[in-house]
């Protein structure tokens, strides 16, 4: 008998697969354990968060925003009202600012310490998820501390935050950061020259760099293959550039670059926070143009403007002036970016929103042609998916 | 200002390509004509003062009003020389763009997905299926005349133990409110109102 060839397999991976991060679809086309070819199927949790935009005033558009990268939701929020203030000529006061910084790198933080840690899950490490979300755990009450929401903040408000920090939150937010490194030896100590972590990352994925611009990859995945490129410093939004701190580069462009650059980004990010603490200046943590803002709530009860401020502006909105705008900001994930166009009226008239892991999954099967299926759950997991953000 | 000039080169090197370009809020836009897209985005690709090498975004924006409905509108950036730039080109239901998956491969999915939303067509797209509405979905949501809750609804149906879908039943009215200002924005069309601009005139 003539042994049969032909080892061709077609295989459906998702939508529940947990290794898939979330709903994802993938249509494999196998030789033997070979991948040949894939298909994502992307969409499952497609919520229509665009049109729900069109529908709302600016105001309630901006929640809709956490729900996106639910893994760092102020930092979707931050792009969303940068668009509004870029439209509205609208200043930010220095201490909004260093406040919207500061949650902006917990929320690098929160979205690092999920990705680092689930990478290890998903090529085989059990410890590191318990561990590193013990600290997710912490940085979502100092969220809750702030806002008043574990997940879904409505934080960053167009023309600042919502709400003052209380001074002993920073207090506690600064003693985090002071021991927070340690915690990321431990992770480190379990992973980074762990033999199976390594056999399992090493060489696995690797773009060059010209794939990487050709294929609209920001972030750690485009950090990874040699370009120091953050948004952060190259085009400075908030008071970064005031701050000290250092972009992670990788030498291979492979997961496991990726998987170093995030730790290390955790630690420049620890860096920042603190710098923010010590600098925070005082005064006011919203701009006071009440025609754009709400008045304060106790200012609302006795002030009759500042009732009709309120009333106005939990009704009918602000309006926003003619024209459109691109804002990005420097995402855990990559560059997301909202682009809005408004017609004058009270409702962006159209929100696109740039989500960063929407063109990393779409180069999955450019990254993955001739691996072996089981290094399809390492690049997903260093991919850095987040369905939220990609659905919309 | 610098943008300023830079755009103005840009549309120098593009003889019958730019219709007009502008810099607002800082930002540079192009309008170019429908079909020079993909000589515009090469160009833009390649030339060394350019070097818009990475292709950010491909959105649809949708005038219901205007004979050519639908903007594409496309992001680039330039990393070795920090700038950003907009693309702008006009379009409706019937006529293609050309693609520009040869030039990005990163433009696949944004024409899938614009395409999906607004049902623009791109021609010579290697693979322009819909991406992320639901398998057998009819329809462009995002068109503005499409309504908010869409046309069908699914459940799960105990008795024929399968997920069924059904056409929209709102127990209650979906409600969109009007709350613009009598005296700023709104333009409230009265009887008799169309006739105080023919006695002007």
């Amino acid at each position: 008998m003539p042994e049969i060839e032909d080892n061709h397999i077609t295989l459906n991976f998702g939508p529940q697969h947990p290794a898939a991060h979330g709903v994802l679809r993938l249509v494999l086309d196998l030789d033997g354990e070979i991948v040949t070819r894939i298909d994502p199927h992307i969409g499952l949790l497609h919520r229509g968060t665009e049109k729900l935009i069109e529908h709302k005033t600016y105001m309630q558009a901006l929640p809709y925003f956490d729900r996106l990268d639910y893994v760092a939701p102020m930092n979707q929020e931050h792009a969303f009202a940068l668009a509004t203030e870029k439209l509205l000529g609208l200043e930010v006061p220095q201490r909004g600012q260093y406040i919207r910084v500061l949650y902006s790198e917990i929320g690098r933080l929160l979205s690092h310490l999920l990705n680092t840690t689930t990478q290890a899950l998903d090529v085989g490490a059990l410890t590191p998820p318990l561990w590193g979300f013990e600290e997710r755990e912490k940085l979502m009450v100092f969220y809750e501390r702030a806002s008043g929401s574990r997940m879904h903040a409505a934080y960053f408000r167009t023309g600042g935050v919502h709400q003052d920090l209380p001074p002993e939150l920073l207090e506690d937010i600064y003693k985090f950061c002071e021991h927070f490194p340690k915690v990321l030896d431990d992770i480190e100590g379990l992973l980074t020259e762990n033999r199976i972590f390594k056999q399992r990352n090493v060489d696995i994925g690797v773009l060059s760099r010209a794939d990487a611009e050709a294929w609209g990859f920001t972030g750690v995945m485009l950090r990874s293959t040699g370009l120091a490129w953050d948004l952060r410093r190259a085009q400075p939004y908030e008071c970064y550039s005031e701050l000290d701190f250092k972009i992670p580069v990788g030498k291979n462009g492979d997961c496991f670059d990726r998987y170093l650059m995030r730790m290390e980004e955790m630690r420049q990010s620890t860096h920042i926070m603190t710098q923010c603490i010590e600098k925070m200046p005082s005064g006011p943590v919203v701009s006071t143009d009440h025609k754009i803002v709400p008045p304060r709530r106790a200012e609302m009860k006795r002030s009759m403007e500042a009732l009709i401020h309120h009333f106005k502006l939990y009704t009918e909105g602000y309006h926003v002036p003619v024209g459109e705008v691109y804002a990005a900001v420097e995402a855990p994930k990559g560059e997301f970016g909202v682009y809005l166009v408004s017609d004058g009226s009270n409702k962006p008239y159209r929100c696109k929103i740039r989500a960063p892991g929407f063109p990393h999954l779409q180069a999955l099967e450019h990254m993955c042609k001739g691996h072996m299926l089981a290094d399809i759950s390492a690049v997903l997991g260093s991919l850095d998916i987040v369905f939220g953000e990609i659905d919309r | 200002m610098a943008l300023a000039e830079f755009g103005k080169q840009i549309a120098a090197a593009l003889p019958g390509a730019v219709r007009s370009q502008a810099v607002v809020r800082g930002e540079l836009t192009l309008d170019i004509e429908l079909g020079e897209i993909a000589r515009v985005l090469k160009f833009l690709r390649d030339d060394p003062n350019c070097q818009f090498k990475m292709l950010i975004d491909i959105c649809g924006v949708d005038w219901p009003q205007r004979e050519k409905r639908f903007d594409v509108v496309y992001h680039l950036l330039s990393l070795s020389k920090n700038h950003r730039i907009r693309v702008k080109l006009e379009t409706d239901e019937n006529t293609p763009v050309a693609t520009v998956v040869p030039l990005f491969p990163a433009a696949n999915w944004f024409e899938r997905e614009a395409f999906d939303m607004y049902g623009i067509t791109f021609a010579d797209h290697p693979d322009l299926r819909r991406l992320l509405t639901d398998y057998g979905f009819s329809g462009f949501p995002l068109r503005k005349d499409f309504p908010l809750t869409g046309h069908v609804e699914l459940r799960y149906d105990d008795d024929l133990k399968r997920v069924v879908y059904q056409p929209v039943q709102l127990v209650q009215e979906f409600r969109d409110f009007d709350f613009m200002s009598p005296w700023e924005g709104a333009r409230f069309i009265l009887p008799g109102d169309e006739k105080a601009d023919v006695v002007k005139k």
